[in-house]
Protein backbone atom coordinates (compact mmCIF):
# COMPACT_ATOMS: atom_id res chain seq x y z
CA UNK A 1 0.00 0.00 0.00
CA UNK A 2 0.93 3.12 -0.82
CA UNK A 3 1.51 6.24 1.41
CA UNK A 4 -1.83 8.44 1.56
CA UNK A 5 -1.48 11.82 1.56
CA UNK A 6 -5.20 13.18 0.94
CA UNK A 7 -8.18 11.35 1.52
CA UNK A 8 -11.55 12.50 0.95
CA UNK A 9 -14.77 10.77 2.26
CA UNK A 10 -18.32 11.61 1.50
CA UNK A 11 -17.36 15.09 0.79
CA UNK A 12 -20.36 17.20 -0.31
CA UNK A 13 -20.81 20.99 -0.51
CA UNK A 14 -24.22 23.08 -1.37
CA UNK A 15 -24.32 26.49 -2.18
CA UNK A 16 -28.07 27.56 -1.59
CA UNK A 17 -30.01 25.19 -3.56
CA UNK A 18 -27.29 24.46 -6.23
CA UNK A 19 -25.16 21.11 -5.01
CA UNK A 20 -21.55 21.73 -6.14
CA UNK A 21 -20.11 18.50 -4.72
CA UNK A 22 -22.14 15.17 -4.45
CA UNK A 23 -20.36 12.99 -2.11
CA UNK A 24 -16.96 12.72 -3.46
CA UNK A 25 -14.49 9.52 -2.49
CA UNK A 26 -11.06 9.71 -3.37
CA UNK A 27 -7.57 9.52 -2.21
CA UNK A 28 -3.99 10.91 -3.37
CA UNK A 29 -1.21 8.85 -2.59
CA UNK A 30 2.42 10.76 -1.25
CA UNK A 31 4.71 12.05 -4.53
CA UNK A 32 2.05 11.89 -6.96
CA UNK A 33 0.60 13.97 -9.41
CA UNK A 34 -3.23 13.62 -9.05
CA UNK A 35 -5.35 15.45 -11.74
CA UNK A 36 -9.26 16.12 -11.15
CA UNK A 37 -10.06 16.50 -14.81
CA UNK A 38 -13.29 17.91 -15.74
CA UNK A 39 -15.10 21.11 -17.38
CA UNK A 40 -15.73 24.23 -15.73
CA UNK A 41 -18.59 23.87 -13.22
CA UNK A 42 -17.77 20.25 -12.38
CA UNK A 43 -17.15 21.24 -8.65
CA UNK A 44 -13.01 21.38 -9.14
CA UNK A 45 -12.60 24.70 -7.71
CA UNK A 46 -14.94 24.02 -4.61
CA UNK A 47 -13.14 21.10 -4.01
CA UNK A 48 -9.76 22.65 -4.56
CA UNK A 49 -10.70 25.49 -1.67
CA UNK A 50 -11.94 22.70 0.75
CA UNK A 51 -8.72 20.38 1.07
CA UNK A 52 -6.60 24.26 0.95
CA UNK A 53 -9.08 24.79 4.10
CA UNK A 54 -10.59 27.87 2.61
CA UNK A 55 -14.10 26.92 2.84
CA UNK A 56 -15.72 24.08 4.79
CA UNK A 57 -16.97 21.15 3.58
CA UNK A 58 -21.09 20.84 4.01
CA UNK A 59 -20.93 16.90 4.59
CA UNK A 60 -18.06 14.43 4.72
CA UNK A 61 -14.63 14.52 5.82
CA UNK A 62 -11.29 15.56 4.41
CA UNK A 63 -7.74 14.97 5.56
CA UNK A 64 -4.21 15.62 4.25
CA UNK A 65 -0.71 14.78 5.69
CA UNK A 66 -3.51 13.50 8.29
CA UNK A 67 -4.66 16.68 9.23
CA UNK A 68 -7.78 17.92 9.05
CA UNK A 69 -9.17 20.24 7.22
CA UNK A 70 -11.34 21.63 9.53
CA UNK A 71 -10.00 21.34 12.84
CA UNK A 72 -6.36 21.51 12.04
CA UNK A 73 -6.25 24.53 9.06
CA UNK A 74 -3.74 26.37 10.89
CA UNK A 75 -1.24 23.63 10.82
CA UNK A 76 -2.06 22.90 6.74
CA UNK A 77 -1.47 26.45 6.12
CA UNK A 78 1.74 26.12 7.03
CA UNK A 79 2.77 22.68 4.67
CA UNK A 80 0.14 23.40 1.31
CA UNK A 81 1.06 25.42 -1.65
CA UNK A 82 -2.01 26.81 -3.46
CA UNK A 83 -2.29 28.38 -6.95
CA UNK A 84 -6.09 29.31 -7.60
CA UNK A 85 -7.37 29.32 -10.63
CA UNK A 86 -7.13 33.08 -10.66
CA UNK A 87 -4.25 35.05 -10.71
CA UNK A 88 -4.18 36.22 -7.28
CA UNK A 89 -1.11 37.86 -7.01
CA UNK A 90 -0.38 42.04 -6.34
CA UNK A 91 -0.86 43.84 -9.49
CA UNK A 92 0.82 46.77 -8.25
CA UNK A 93 3.88 44.53 -6.90
CA UNK A 94 6.93 43.95 -8.68
CA UNK A 95 8.06 40.47 -9.00
CA UNK A 96 10.18 40.08 -6.59
CA UNK A 97 8.36 42.42 -4.46
CA UNK A 98 5.44 39.62 -4.45
CA UNK A 99 8.03 36.59 -3.76
CA UNK A 100 9.03 38.30 -0.89
CA UNK A 101 5.90 39.00 0.80
CA UNK A 102 4.78 35.68 0.54
CA UNK A 103 8.10 34.08 2.04
CA UNK A 104 7.26 37.42 4.60
CA UNK A 105 3.95 35.70 5.04
CA UNK A 106 4.97 32.46 5.51
CA UNK A 107 7.94 33.55 7.36
CA UNK A 108 10.55 31.98 5.61
CA UNK A 109 13.46 33.94 4.06
CA UNK A 110 13.88 34.27 -0.14
CA UNK A 111 17.82 33.55 0.17
CA UNK A 112 17.04 30.25 2.51
CA UNK A 113 14.94 28.88 0.48
CA UNK A 114 15.69 29.96 -2.96
CA UNK A 115 16.95 26.90 -4.40
CA UNK A 116 13.20 25.39 -3.91
CA UNK A 117 11.82 27.66 -6.50
CA UNK A 118 15.60 28.43 -8.15
CA UNK A 119 14.43 26.53 -11.52
CA UNK A 120 11.19 28.47 -12.23
CA UNK A 121 11.99 31.94 -10.50
CA UNK A 122 15.23 32.01 -12.74
CA UNK A 123 13.69 32.10 -15.70
CA UNK A 124 11.55 35.45 -14.74
CA UNK A 125 14.22 37.15 -12.71
CA UNK A 126 15.05 39.11 -15.25
CA UNK A 127 11.90 40.53 -15.22
CA UNK A 128 12.47 41.06 -11.19
CA UNK A 129 11.46 44.89 -11.00
CA UNK A 130 8.46 44.44 -13.04
CA UNK A 131 4.76 45.01 -11.86
CA UNK A 132 2.99 41.66 -11.74
CA UNK A 133 0.04 43.01 -13.83
CA UNK A 134 2.62 43.73 -16.90
CA UNK A 135 3.29 40.13 -17.24
CA UNK A 136 2.37 37.85 -19.75
CA UNK A 137 0.17 34.69 -19.35
CA UNK A 138 2.80 32.41 -18.92
CA UNK A 139 5.20 34.58 -17.10
CA UNK A 140 2.61 35.27 -14.56
CA UNK A 141 2.10 31.63 -13.72
CA UNK A 142 5.73 31.41 -12.90
CA UNK A 143 5.90 33.77 -10.77
CA UNK A 144 2.40 32.38 -8.80
CA UNK A 145 3.91 28.73 -8.57
CA UNK A 146 7.07 30.40 -6.80
CA UNK A 147 5.17 32.09 -4.74
CA UNK A 148 3.28 29.26 -3.48
CA UNK A 149 6.61 27.35 -3.45
CA UNK A 150 8.90 29.50 -1.56
CA UNK A 151 7.61 27.94 2.05
CA UNK A 152 8.44 24.67 1.01
CA UNK A 153 4.86 23.17 1.34
CA UNK A 154 4.40 19.14 1.53
CA UNK A 155 1.67 19.26 -0.67
CA UNK A 156 0.97 21.49 -4.12
CA UNK A 157 -2.78 22.28 -4.61
CA UNK A 158 -3.07 24.11 -8.57
CA UNK A 159 -6.18 25.00 -10.10
CA UNK A 160 -6.46 25.17 -13.46
CA UNK A 161 -2.31 26.00 -13.76
CA UNK A 162 -2.74 25.85 -17.52
CA UNK A 163 -5.77 27.66 -18.76
CA UNK A 164 -5.37 30.97 -21.12
CA UNK A 165 -1.56 29.94 -21.67
CA UNK A 166 0.20 29.08 -24.73
CA UNK A 167 1.35 25.53 -26.07
CA UNK A 168 4.79 26.12 -25.52
CA UNK A 169 4.19 27.70 -21.48
CA UNK A 170 1.71 24.73 -20.93
CA UNK A 171 4.74 21.89 -21.96
CA UNK A 172 7.25 23.76 -20.10
CA UNK A 173 4.61 24.19 -16.97
CA UNK A 174 4.05 20.30 -16.93
CA UNK A 175 7.93 19.89 -17.06
CA UNK A 176 8.61 21.80 -14.11
CA UNK A 177 5.88 19.85 -12.04
CA UNK A 178 7.49 16.57 -13.14
CA UNK A 179 10.95 18.29 -11.52
CA UNK A 180 8.71 19.37 -8.70
CA UNK A 181 7.52 15.69 -8.28
CA UNK A 182 11.23 13.95 -8.37
CA UNK A 183 11.25 16.70 -5.46
CA UNK A 184 9.06 13.98 -3.39
CA UNK A 185 6.10 16.38 -3.25
CA UNK A 186 2.66 15.50 -3.71
CA UNK A 187 0.99 17.87 -5.88
CA UNK A 188 -2.71 17.91 -6.97
CA UNK A 189 -3.46 19.48 -10.06
CA UNK A 190 -7.22 20.28 -11.82
CA UNK A 191 -7.59 21.29 -15.33
CA UNK A 192 -10.33 20.97 -18.11
CA UNK A 193 -7.99 19.69 -20.75
CA UNK A 194 -8.01 16.28 -21.29
CA UNK A 195 -4.59 15.81 -22.99
CA UNK A 196 -2.89 17.59 -19.54
CA UNK A 197 -4.62 13.99 -17.68
CA UNK A 198 -2.41 11.84 -19.60
CA UNK A 199 0.76 14.02 -17.97
CA UNK A 200 -0.67 13.11 -14.22
CA UNK A 201 -0.16 9.61 -12.66
CA UNK A 202 -3.74 9.20 -11.38
CA UNK A 203 -7.22 11.04 -12.46
CA UNK A 204 -10.21 11.68 -11.45
CA UNK A 205 -12.62 12.48 -14.12
CA UNK A 206 -14.98 14.93 -12.52
CA UNK A 207 -18.98 15.80 -13.91
CA UNK A 208 -21.30 18.08 -12.28
CA UNK A 209 -20.12 17.25 -8.62
CA UNK A 210 -18.97 14.33 -9.23
CA UNK A 211 -16.17 11.76 -9.87
CA UNK A 212 -17.28 9.35 -12.66
CA UNK A 213 -13.97 7.01 -12.35
CA UNK A 214 -10.61 7.30 -10.92
CA UNK A 215 -7.72 5.32 -11.78
CA UNK A 216 -4.29 5.88 -13.73
CA UNK A 217 -5.07 7.30 -17.39
CA UNK A 218 -3.88 3.79 -18.92
CA UNK A 219 -6.20 2.17 -16.61
CA UNK A 220 -9.29 4.27 -17.74
CA UNK A 221 -8.28 4.08 -21.39
CA UNK A 222 -8.06 0.16 -21.33
CA UNK A 223 -11.57 -0.13 -19.30
CA UNK A 224 -13.18 1.65 -22.53
CA UNK A 225 -15.66 -0.74 -23.25
CA UNK A 226 -16.52 -0.50 -27.17
CA UNK A 227 -14.92 -0.10 -30.21
CA UNK A 228 -14.19 3.34 -32.10
CA UNK A 229 -14.04 4.02 -35.33
CA UNK A 230 -12.62 7.19 -37.10
CA UNK A 231 -14.09 7.88 -39.99
CA UNK A 232 -12.30 11.04 -42.73
CA UNK A 233 -14.32 12.13 -45.55
CA UNK A 234 -15.48 15.36 -47.10
CA UNK A 235 -19.24 16.16 -45.66
CA UNK A 236 -18.47 15.45 -42.46
CA UNK A 237 -21.87 16.78 -41.47
CA UNK A 238 -23.00 14.15 -43.44
CA UNK A 239 -20.91 11.84 -41.83
CA UNK A 240 -22.29 12.87 -38.58
CA UNK A 241 -26.64 12.73 -39.56
CA UNK A 242 -25.50 9.28 -41.16
CA UNK A 243 -23.82 7.34 -38.72
CA UNK A 244 -26.45 8.80 -35.59
CA UNK A 245 -29.30 7.09 -37.51
CA UNK A 246 -28.15 3.64 -37.58
CA UNK A 247 -28.86 1.33 -35.76
CA UNK A 248 -26.46 -0.23 -32.54
CA UNK A 249 -24.27 3.25 -32.94
CA UNK A 250 -23.57 4.84 -29.47
CA UNK A 251 -22.43 7.71 -30.36
CA UNK A 252 -20.83 9.79 -33.69
CA UNK A 253 -19.25 12.80 -32.63
CA UNK A 254 -16.91 15.53 -34.60
CA UNK A 255 -13.03 14.80 -33.60
CA UNK A 256 -10.97 17.23 -34.94
CA UNK A 257 -11.57 17.06 -38.49
CA UNK A 258 -13.28 13.35 -38.48
CA UNK A 259 -16.14 11.50 -36.75
CA UNK A 260 -15.75 9.27 -34.01
CA UNK A 261 -17.82 6.58 -33.86
CA UNK A 262 -18.45 4.17 -30.63
CA UNK A 263 -20.65 1.48 -31.07
CA UNK A 264 -22.75 -0.74 -28.40
CA UNK A 265 -21.45 -3.57 -27.40
CA UNK A 266 -23.41 -6.41 -29.31
CA UNK A 267 -22.97 -8.44 -32.16
CA UNK A 268 -25.16 -6.80 -33.89
CA UNK A 269 -23.28 -3.60 -33.85
CA UNK A 270 -22.08 -2.51 -37.24
CA UNK A 271 -18.44 -3.27 -38.21
CA UNK A 272 -16.27 -0.94 -39.86
CA UNK A 273 -16.95 -2.23 -43.23
CA UNK A 274 -20.35 -2.25 -42.61
CA UNK A 275 -20.78 1.66 -41.61
CA UNK A 276 -18.66 2.05 -44.91
CA UNK A 277 -20.90 0.24 -47.48
CA UNK A 278 -23.89 2.52 -45.37
CA UNK A 279 -22.13 5.64 -45.84
CA UNK A 280 -21.45 4.71 -49.89
CA UNK A 281 -25.09 3.50 -50.29
CA UNK A 282 -26.02 6.99 -49.36
CA UNK A 283 -23.78 8.47 -51.60
CA UNK A 284 -21.16 9.42 -49.82
CA UNK A 285 -17.86 8.01 -51.21
CA UNK A 286 -14.37 8.27 -51.00
CA UNK A 287 -14.22 8.25 -46.83
CA UNK A 288 -12.01 6.26 -44.98
CA UNK A 289 -12.77 4.22 -41.79
CA UNK A 290 -10.41 2.72 -39.10
CA UNK A 291 -11.05 1.19 -35.93
CA UNK A 292 -8.58 3.40 -33.42
CA UNK A 293 -7.71 2.57 -29.88
CA UNK A 294 -10.10 4.89 -27.40
CA UNK A 295 -8.77 8.27 -26.05
CA UNK A 296 -9.35 9.80 -22.63
CA UNK A 297 -11.40 12.14 -23.90
CA UNK A 298 -13.52 9.27 -25.51
CA UNK A 299 -13.72 7.81 -21.95
CA UNK A 300 -14.89 11.04 -20.54
CA UNK A 301 -17.28 11.35 -23.28
CA UNK A 302 -18.62 7.91 -23.04
CA UNK A 303 -18.95 8.50 -19.24
CA UNK A 304 -20.58 11.81 -19.63
CA UNK A 305 -23.29 9.89 -21.47
CA UNK A 306 -23.96 7.40 -19.07
CA UNK A 307 -25.05 9.94 -16.25
CA UNK A 308 -28.58 10.21 -16.02
CA UNK A 309 -29.36 14.10 -15.22
CA UNK A 310 -27.70 15.49 -18.11
CA UNK A 311 -28.92 19.28 -17.95
CA UNK A 312 -27.95 19.72 -21.64
CA UNK B 1 -20.67 40.51 -50.65
CA UNK B 2 -19.56 42.76 -53.51
CA UNK B 3 -18.30 43.04 -56.82
CA UNK B 4 -14.44 42.93 -55.63
CA UNK B 5 -14.70 39.76 -53.36
CA UNK B 6 -17.02 38.45 -55.85
CA UNK B 7 -14.44 38.17 -58.19
CA UNK B 8 -11.63 35.37 -56.71
CA UNK B 9 -14.51 34.14 -53.34
CA UNK B 10 -11.22 35.73 -51.27
CA UNK B 11 -13.79 37.11 -47.78
CA UNK B 12 -10.07 38.29 -46.48
CA UNK B 13 -6.96 39.12 -48.15
CA UNK B 14 -4.13 40.66 -46.40
CA UNK B 15 -1.29 41.70 -48.48
CA UNK B 16 2.11 42.64 -46.10
CA UNK B 17 -0.04 43.95 -43.43
CA UNK B 18 2.46 45.12 -41.09
CA UNK B 19 1.51 47.13 -37.37
CA UNK B 20 4.55 48.83 -35.83
CA UNK B 21 3.77 50.38 -31.84
CA UNK B 22 6.57 52.71 -31.86
CA UNK B 23 9.76 50.62 -32.56
CA UNK B 24 7.93 47.25 -31.89
CA UNK B 25 6.44 45.51 -34.96
CA UNK B 26 3.36 43.60 -33.74
CA UNK B 27 2.78 42.23 -37.49
CA UNK B 28 5.25 41.43 -39.72
CA UNK B 29 4.17 41.72 -43.26
CA UNK B 30 1.20 39.33 -42.77
CA UNK B 31 0.28 37.93 -46.12
CA UNK B 32 -2.96 35.42 -46.05
CA UNK B 33 -6.03 34.94 -47.72
CA UNK B 34 -9.47 33.36 -46.58
CA UNK B 35 -12.22 31.38 -48.92
CA UNK B 36 -15.75 32.09 -48.46
CA UNK B 37 -16.97 29.61 -46.21
CA UNK B 38 -13.65 28.06 -45.09
CA UNK B 39 -12.61 27.40 -41.22
CA UNK B 40 -9.28 29.28 -40.70
CA UNK B 41 -7.35 28.88 -37.79
CA UNK B 42 -5.21 31.43 -36.33
CA UNK B 43 -2.75 30.25 -34.03
CA UNK B 44 0.28 31.70 -32.09
CA UNK B 45 1.83 31.93 -28.67
CA UNK B 46 0.78 34.52 -26.66
CA UNK B 47 2.23 37.26 -27.55
CA UNK B 48 2.93 36.47 -31.34
CA UNK B 49 0.73 39.39 -32.86
CA UNK B 50 -2.81 37.47 -33.30
CA UNK B 51 -4.87 40.09 -31.45
CA UNK B 52 -3.29 42.80 -33.09
CA UNK B 53 -3.59 41.40 -36.87
CA UNK B 54 -7.40 40.27 -35.66
CA UNK B 55 -8.40 44.03 -34.52
CA UNK B 56 -7.40 45.53 -37.94
CA UNK B 57 -9.00 42.62 -39.35
CA UNK B 58 -12.31 43.77 -37.49
CA UNK B 59 -12.30 47.29 -38.78
CA UNK B 60 -10.80 48.27 -34.99
CA UNK B 61 -7.53 49.51 -35.55
CA UNK B 62 -5.80 51.10 -38.82
CA UNK B 63 -2.50 49.00 -39.78
CA UNK B 64 0.91 51.19 -40.57
CA UNK B 65 1.12 49.42 -44.10
CA UNK B 66 0.02 46.65 -46.55
CA UNK B 67 -3.52 45.87 -48.37
CA UNK B 68 -6.17 44.37 -46.44
CA UNK B 69 -9.78 44.08 -47.70
CA UNK B 70 -12.37 42.40 -45.72
CA UNK B 71 -15.58 41.33 -46.96
CA UNK B 72 -14.45 43.23 -49.90
CA UNK B 73 -13.99 46.15 -48.02
CA UNK B 74 -10.87 48.39 -47.45
CA UNK B 75 -9.83 48.67 -43.88
CA UNK B 76 -8.46 51.83 -44.23
CA UNK B 77 -11.63 54.03 -45.17
CA UNK B 78 -14.39 51.09 -45.00
CA UNK B 79 -14.05 49.95 -41.55
CA UNK B 80 -18.13 51.05 -40.71
CA UNK B 81 -18.91 48.96 -43.57
CA UNK B 82 -17.31 46.23 -42.68
CA UNK B 83 -18.16 45.72 -38.85
CA UNK B 84 -21.81 45.54 -40.50
CA UNK B 85 -20.79 42.49 -42.01
CA UNK B 86 -18.45 40.86 -39.43
CA UNK B 87 -19.57 38.87 -36.20
CA UNK B 88 -17.53 38.43 -33.10
CA UNK B 89 -17.33 36.47 -29.90
CA UNK B 90 -14.49 35.94 -27.22
CA UNK B 91 -14.95 33.53 -24.14
CA UNK B 92 -14.26 36.52 -21.95
CA UNK B 93 -16.77 38.60 -23.32
CA UNK B 94 -19.82 37.69 -25.18
CA UNK B 95 -23.25 37.86 -23.71
CA UNK B 96 -24.77 40.31 -21.00
CA UNK B 97 -25.52 38.41 -17.83
CA UNK B 98 -28.30 40.50 -16.24
CA UNK B 99 -30.05 40.19 -19.12
CA UNK B 100 -32.27 37.68 -20.02
CA UNK B 101 -31.46 35.38 -23.21
CA UNK B 102 -33.86 36.68 -25.23
CA UNK B 103 -32.87 40.50 -24.24
CA UNK B 104 -29.62 39.42 -25.72
CA UNK B 105 -30.67 38.87 -28.66
CA UNK B 106 -33.01 41.65 -29.09
CA UNK B 107 -29.96 43.76 -27.63
CA UNK B 108 -27.52 42.41 -30.14
CA UNK B 109 -29.91 42.14 -33.14
CA UNK B 110 -30.61 45.90 -32.30
CA UNK B 111 -26.88 46.88 -32.72
CA UNK B 112 -27.03 45.46 -36.38
CA UNK B 113 -30.38 47.35 -37.17
CA UNK B 114 -32.49 44.40 -37.34
CA UNK B 115 -35.77 44.87 -37.49
CA UNK B 116 -38.16 43.01 -34.15
CA UNK B 117 -39.91 40.58 -36.27
CA UNK B 118 -36.58 39.33 -37.73
CA UNK B 119 -34.82 38.82 -34.54
CA UNK B 120 -37.53 37.07 -33.26
CA UNK B 121 -37.93 34.59 -35.86
CA UNK B 122 -34.46 33.78 -36.05
CA UNK B 123 -33.85 33.55 -32.15
CA UNK B 124 -36.80 31.12 -31.89
CA UNK B 125 -35.47 29.12 -34.62
CA UNK B 126 -32.05 29.48 -33.05
CA UNK B 127 -33.26 28.17 -29.75
CA UNK B 128 -35.35 25.44 -31.56
CA UNK B 129 -32.05 24.40 -32.99
CA UNK B 130 -30.58 24.19 -29.69
CA UNK B 131 -33.65 22.82 -27.65
CA UNK B 132 -33.93 25.37 -25.61
CA UNK B 133 -36.77 27.30 -26.29
CA UNK B 134 -37.99 27.06 -22.54
CA UNK B 135 -34.81 29.11 -21.55
CA UNK B 136 -35.90 32.19 -23.79
CA UNK B 137 -36.67 34.64 -20.05
CA UNK B 138 -33.61 33.07 -18.33
CA UNK B 139 -30.92 35.29 -17.01
CA UNK B 140 -27.60 34.44 -18.82
CA UNK B 141 -26.17 34.65 -15.15
CA UNK B 142 -27.98 31.20 -14.29
CA UNK B 143 -26.70 29.34 -17.36
CA UNK B 144 -24.52 26.70 -17.26
CA UNK B 145 -21.42 27.58 -19.50
CA UNK B 146 -21.95 25.44 -22.50
CA UNK B 147 -25.07 26.82 -22.95
CA UNK B 148 -24.22 30.39 -22.94
CA UNK B 149 -21.13 29.69 -25.17
CA UNK B 150 -23.38 28.03 -28.12
CA UNK B 151 -25.88 30.77 -27.11
CA UNK B 152 -22.99 33.59 -27.52
CA UNK B 153 -22.27 31.72 -30.91
CA UNK B 154 -25.62 32.03 -32.01
CA UNK B 155 -26.30 35.57 -31.01
CA UNK B 156 -22.57 36.76 -33.07
CA UNK B 157 -23.92 35.29 -36.58
CA UNK B 158 -27.94 36.54 -35.56
CA UNK B 159 -27.23 39.50 -38.74
CA UNK B 160 -26.01 36.79 -40.87
CA UNK B 161 -22.40 38.13 -41.00
CA UNK B 162 -20.43 37.26 -44.04
CA UNK B 163 -17.47 36.33 -40.98
CA UNK B 164 -17.54 35.34 -38.14
CA UNK B 165 -13.88 36.28 -35.41
CA UNK B 166 -14.06 34.18 -32.91
CA UNK B 167 -11.34 34.58 -30.43
CA UNK B 168 -10.44 31.56 -27.78
CA UNK B 169 -14.44 30.40 -27.65
CA UNK B 170 -14.00 27.27 -26.19
CA UNK B 171 -12.47 27.55 -23.04
CA UNK B 172 -13.36 25.40 -20.38
CA UNK B 173 -16.16 23.82 -21.19
CA UNK B 174 -16.67 19.71 -21.41
CA UNK B 175 -15.81 17.63 -23.73
CA UNK B 176 -19.26 17.25 -25.93
CA UNK B 177 -20.31 20.65 -25.42
CA UNK B 178 -16.88 21.55 -27.46
CA UNK B 179 -18.02 18.99 -30.00
CA UNK B 180 -21.45 19.92 -30.35
CA UNK B 181 -19.52 23.95 -30.46
CA UNK B 182 -17.62 22.53 -33.46
CA UNK B 183 -20.83 20.74 -35.15
CA UNK B 184 -22.44 24.43 -34.77
CA UNK B 185 -19.61 26.03 -36.61
CA UNK B 186 -19.29 23.63 -39.37
CA UNK B 187 -22.93 24.43 -39.76
CA UNK B 188 -22.03 28.00 -39.88
CA UNK B 189 -19.46 27.03 -42.28
CA UNK B 190 -21.56 25.19 -44.69
CA UNK B 191 -24.10 27.87 -44.74
CA UNK B 192 -21.74 29.70 -46.29
CA UNK B 193 -20.91 31.95 -43.48
CA UNK B 194 -16.47 32.36 -43.25
CA UNK B 195 -15.14 31.30 -39.69
CA UNK B 196 -12.01 32.79 -38.44
CA UNK B 197 -10.77 31.50 -35.47
CA UNK B 198 -8.00 31.94 -32.66
CA UNK B 199 -7.17 29.49 -30.15
CA UNK B 200 -4.86 28.59 -27.52
CA UNK B 201 -5.49 24.48 -28.02
CA UNK B 202 -4.00 23.14 -30.27
CA UNK B 203 -6.32 20.01 -30.64
CA UNK B 204 -8.71 22.58 -32.18
CA UNK B 205 -6.60 23.61 -34.62
CA UNK B 206 -7.42 19.87 -36.07
CA UNK B 207 -10.87 21.02 -36.85
CA UNK B 208 -10.14 24.14 -38.78
CA UNK B 209 -9.45 24.01 -42.96
CA UNK B 210 -6.35 25.40 -43.16
CA UNK B 211 -4.02 27.13 -39.86
CA UNK B 212 -1.67 29.93 -40.07
CA UNK B 213 0.68 29.76 -36.90
CA UNK B 214 2.31 33.08 -35.88
CA UNK B 215 5.47 33.23 -34.25
CA UNK B 216 7.00 36.72 -33.07
CA UNK B 217 4.40 38.70 -35.69
CA UNK B 218 5.30 36.35 -38.61
CA UNK B 219 3.46 33.86 -40.38
CA UNK B 220 5.56 31.30 -40.15
CA UNK B 221 3.53 28.39 -41.62
CA UNK B 222 0.49 28.03 -43.11
CA UNK B 223 -1.58 25.01 -44.23
CA UNK B 224 -4.09 21.94 -43.51
CA UNK B 225 -3.29 20.79 -40.42
CA UNK B 226 -2.74 17.81 -42.57
CA UNK B 227 0.18 18.90 -44.43
CA UNK B 228 1.40 20.88 -41.93
CA UNK B 229 1.83 17.64 -39.84
CA UNK B 230 3.69 16.14 -42.88
CA UNK B 231 5.84 19.10 -43.18
CA UNK B 232 6.90 19.27 -40.07
CA UNK B 233 7.34 15.04 -39.28
CA UNK B 234 4.92 15.46 -36.70
CA UNK B 235 2.36 13.49 -35.03
CA UNK B 236 -0.32 16.11 -33.92
CA UNK B 237 -0.70 20.14 -34.29
CA UNK B 238 0.96 20.63 -31.08
CA UNK B 239 3.90 18.88 -31.65
CA UNK B 240 4.21 21.68 -34.82
CA UNK B 241 3.48 24.49 -32.50
CA UNK B 242 6.37 23.12 -30.14
CA UNK B 243 8.61 22.59 -32.93
CA UNK B 244 7.74 25.96 -34.65
CA UNK B 245 8.27 28.25 -31.47
CA UNK B 246 10.78 26.05 -30.49
CA UNK B 247 13.11 26.70 -33.58
CA UNK B 248 12.18 30.21 -33.17
CA UNK B 249 13.62 30.31 -30.07
CA UNK B 250 17.00 28.49 -30.61
CA UNK B 251 17.40 31.23 -33.31
CA UNK B 252 17.03 33.97 -30.62
CA UNK B 253 19.90 32.47 -28.47
CA UNK B 254 22.41 31.96 -31.13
Amino acid sequence: MPDVSITGEGVGKSYGTTTALKGLDFSVNKGEIFGFIGPDGAGKTTLFRILTTLLLPGSGKVSVEGYDVVKDYRILRRILGYMPGKFSLYHDLSVEENLRFFAGIFGVDVHENYHLVKDIYSQIEPFAKRRAGKLSGGMKQKLALSCALIHKPVVLVLDEPTTGVDAVSRREFWEMLLRLKSGGITIVVSTPYMDEAMRCDRVALMQQGSIMTTGTPQEIIAAFPRKIYRIKGSGILDILRLTRNMKYIRSAELFGDAVHISTENTDQAPTAGEISQYLSAQGLSGHTIKEVVAGIEDCFIDRMKQQPDKHE
Amino acid sequence: MNEAEEKNGKVIEAVELVKRFGNFVANDRLTFSVQRGEIFGFLGANGAGKTTAMRILCGLSKPTSGKIRVAGYDVYTQSEKIKQRIGYMSQRFSLYEDLTVWENFRFFGGIYRMKSALIRERADRMLGRLGILELRDTVIASLPPGIRQKLAFSIAILHEPEIVFLDEPTGGVDPVTRRQFWEMIYEAAASGITVFVTTHYMDEAEYCNRISIMVDGKIEALDTPEQLKKTYNAGSMNDVFLKLARRNEEQKKE
